[in-house]
């Protein structure tokens, strides 16, 4: 049998509370292939900081296991790179030594000019250049401080990087650049990334596959749908994809309607504490080009998409 | 008005001093001898002028005096000015750095660990509050030397505020910083000064300014009490002789020293401050 490369087994967090347990979310399952770009969608608190925390090894599950390349992820590790809704910078350090700060934990025998040689080039990447390289984080602004952590999770080239609603923060317009960036950075790259956002439209734009959680408590990870739209993509020209409208009305039709549906028949007492079970894979792009019922898309179109 | 306010508060400073000065001056001024003096005042060498706090000028002329020779030593009453700062600056530094070296780490071990915190608090909630003079008699009874006792009076004044800055600092390094040091994989000793150090280090050095402060304040008692040396010694032993005006100018001193203490740790606060 084919070996995901992240494999995320019946996860489920729950606090206990005064009458019982605050199930937050229960039974996700997914997994991601390596090189693939999969984000994650759902209303807020459901649960998508904590899934991604416990990926990163930051936090403990209640129940499940999560496999990164086979292996149980136990604890933080280099190979799994994370970039925070806040930046989480180093206030005290530079731009370039929260990079190097990064590097020299990745690479403990470089010398000091690889480090830095390195660290600059990633944030040259990310279009940090002209002196801002210097200036402490509470000098720039907030795109450009969400670049530098940006830099640094890119700099340790991790195997997996795990971005939690990196643009939640930002204006529209440097949201978009930054996106751009991170486009590129990808195609570089080919990072796998598993990314938290709010927004539909980045989702679409960056996504190979997009994870759809139903809202909390008992919350699940319901659908992953196929973004199934040619790279490299540009966000003027997407939106005519004859793709993109149908990936579109389908994600914002989950997260206005069926999130709260799925939410209330998970909650009835006869479903509770269900089986593990495997998101339904849909594809909304091929089904509106073909016209034909969604089917469970193939490894060989996976990679296509991911041109690799 | 094209002055900026630095330049205008220094000039009302300034005026500010003249006027006291000037005030001062005056009230000191030596009443006209209306009535002949008694035998007996005369035999006090006036006594009249000796109730009279001494006017500036002559703390002035005296100061120029002594600190044109600071570090003269002719016996063990009579020292120059430097040579009684210096014994007093010693012990404080002395005993304040002591107690940083226990106090910077124990914060941390309390600031890390809540059961540590827990389990320490009670003797630091006793413990603090007595006053360092207090302790006096049982340094002297134990350790048998005035010059230890006093650093250890020092020591043990100066250790609450480190110690419990430095938990708090410690504390209250953002979470977010620990996990980028776990998601960097950094061991316990690199997290500690790569990350909670610097992340801690502007309330720690409030901690350790508000020490020295203490601990200045503190040494000029616990040498009133022991005697022997230091400034504290020196200005009682100048009441003694009756020399109010040297009494003065050690009380300017010791103002004088306490305030580049607190600049300096003040300078060094600023080193290592950080915005968000
Ligand atoms: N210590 C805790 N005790 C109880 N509930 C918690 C605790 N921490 C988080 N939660 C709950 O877990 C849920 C999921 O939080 P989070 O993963 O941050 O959601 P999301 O990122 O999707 O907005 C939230 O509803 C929150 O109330
Ligand atoms: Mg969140």
């Amino acid at each position: 049998m084919h070996q995901h490369f992240l494999e995320v087994k019946g996860l489920g967090k729950r606090f206990p509370g005064k009458d019982g347990d605050l199930v937050v979310f229960e039974n996700a399952s997914f997994s991601l292939e390596r090189g693939e770009f999969v984000c994650i969608i759902g209303h807020s608190g459901c649960g998508k900081s904590t899934i991604l925390n416990v990926l990163a090894g930051l936090d403990r599950p209640s129940e499940g296991e999560v496999y990164m390349a086979g292996r149980e992820v136990r604890g933080p590790s280099l190979e799994r790179g994370v970039v925070f809704q806040n930046y989480s910078l180093l206030p005290w350090r530079s731009s370039l030594s929260n990079v190097t700060f990064g590097v020299r934990a990745r690479r403990p025998g470089w010398s000091k000019a690889q480090v830095r040689e390195h660290s600059l080039r990633y944030l040259h990447m990310v279009g940090l250049k002209d002196g801002a390289e210097h200036r402490k984080p509470a000098q720039l602004s907030g795109g450009m401080r969400q670049r530098v952590s940006i830099a640094r999770a890119f700099a340790t080239e991790p195997e997996l990087l795990l971005l939690d609603e990196p643009f939640g923060a930002l204006d529209a317009l440097t949201r978009g650049t930054i996106q751009d960036e991170l486009l590129k950075v990808c195609a570089e790259t080919h990072q796998t990334v598993f990314m938290i956002t709010h927004d539909v439209d980045e989702a679409i734009l960056l996504a190979d596959r997009v994870l759809l959680m139903t809202n909390g408590p008992h919350a699940r990870v319901a659908e992953s749908v196929r973004v199934s739209i040619e790279r490299p993509r540009d966000r003027t020209t997407i939106v005519h994809d004859p793709a993109y409208y149908p990936i579109r009305n389908h994600l914002v039709d989950f997260l206005v309607t069926r999130s709260r549906e799925l939410a209330d028949r998970a909650r009835l007492p006869e479903a509770s504490g269900g089986d593990p079970m495997e998101p339904l894979e849909v594809d909304p792009g091929a089904d509106a080009r073909a016209g034909e019922p969604s089917l469970p898309p193939q490894h060989g179109r996976l990679m296509a998409v991911n041109g690799n | 008005m094209i002055q900026s306010t630095g330049i205008r508060a220094a000039l009302l400073s300034m005026v500010l001093l003249v006027i006291s000065l000037g005030l001062w001056e005056l009230s000191s001024f030596k009443p006209e001898a209306t009535e002949a003096v008694s035998e007996y005042e005369l035999l006090m060498g006036g006594a009249d002028q000796e109730a009279r706090v001494p006017p500036p000028s002559d703390v002035l002329r005296l100061a120029w005096t002594e600190l044109s020779n600071p570090f003269y030593d002719a016996g063990p009453n009579d020292k120059g000015i430097g040579i009684q700062l210096g014994y007093s600056i010693y012990r404080v530094l002395a005993g304040f750095s002591l107690a940083a070296l226990i106090a910077i780490p124990v914060g941390f071990l309390i600031g890390m660990s809540p059961l540590m915190y827990k389990a320490l608090n009670p003797f630091i909630q006793v413990l603090r509050p007595i006053s360092p003079l207090a302790w006096m008699p049982l340094a002297l009874f134990i350790i048998k030397d005035s010059e230890t006792s006093s650093i250890f009076v020092i020591f043990i004044c100066s250790i609450w505020p480190m110690l419990i800055n430095t938990a708090f600092g410690v504390a209250s390094v953002r979470k977010d910083w620990v996990n980028v040091a776990r998601t960097h994989e950094l061991n316990a000793f690199q997290t500690a000064f790569q990350v909670i150090l610097p992340a801690a280090a502007p309330t720690i050095l409030t901690g350790m300014r508000i020490s020295i402060g203490i601990a200045w304040l503190v040494i000029v008692a616990a040498e009133m009490l022991v005697g022997g040396t230091g400034i504290g010694y020196y200005v009682w032993n100048e009441w003694n002789n009756l020399d109010l005006t040297s009494v003065i100018f050690s009380i300017l001193m010791i103002g004088v020293v306490g305030m580049l203490l607190d600049m300096a740790l003040a300078t060094a606060t600023r080193a290592v401050q950080y915005q968000e």
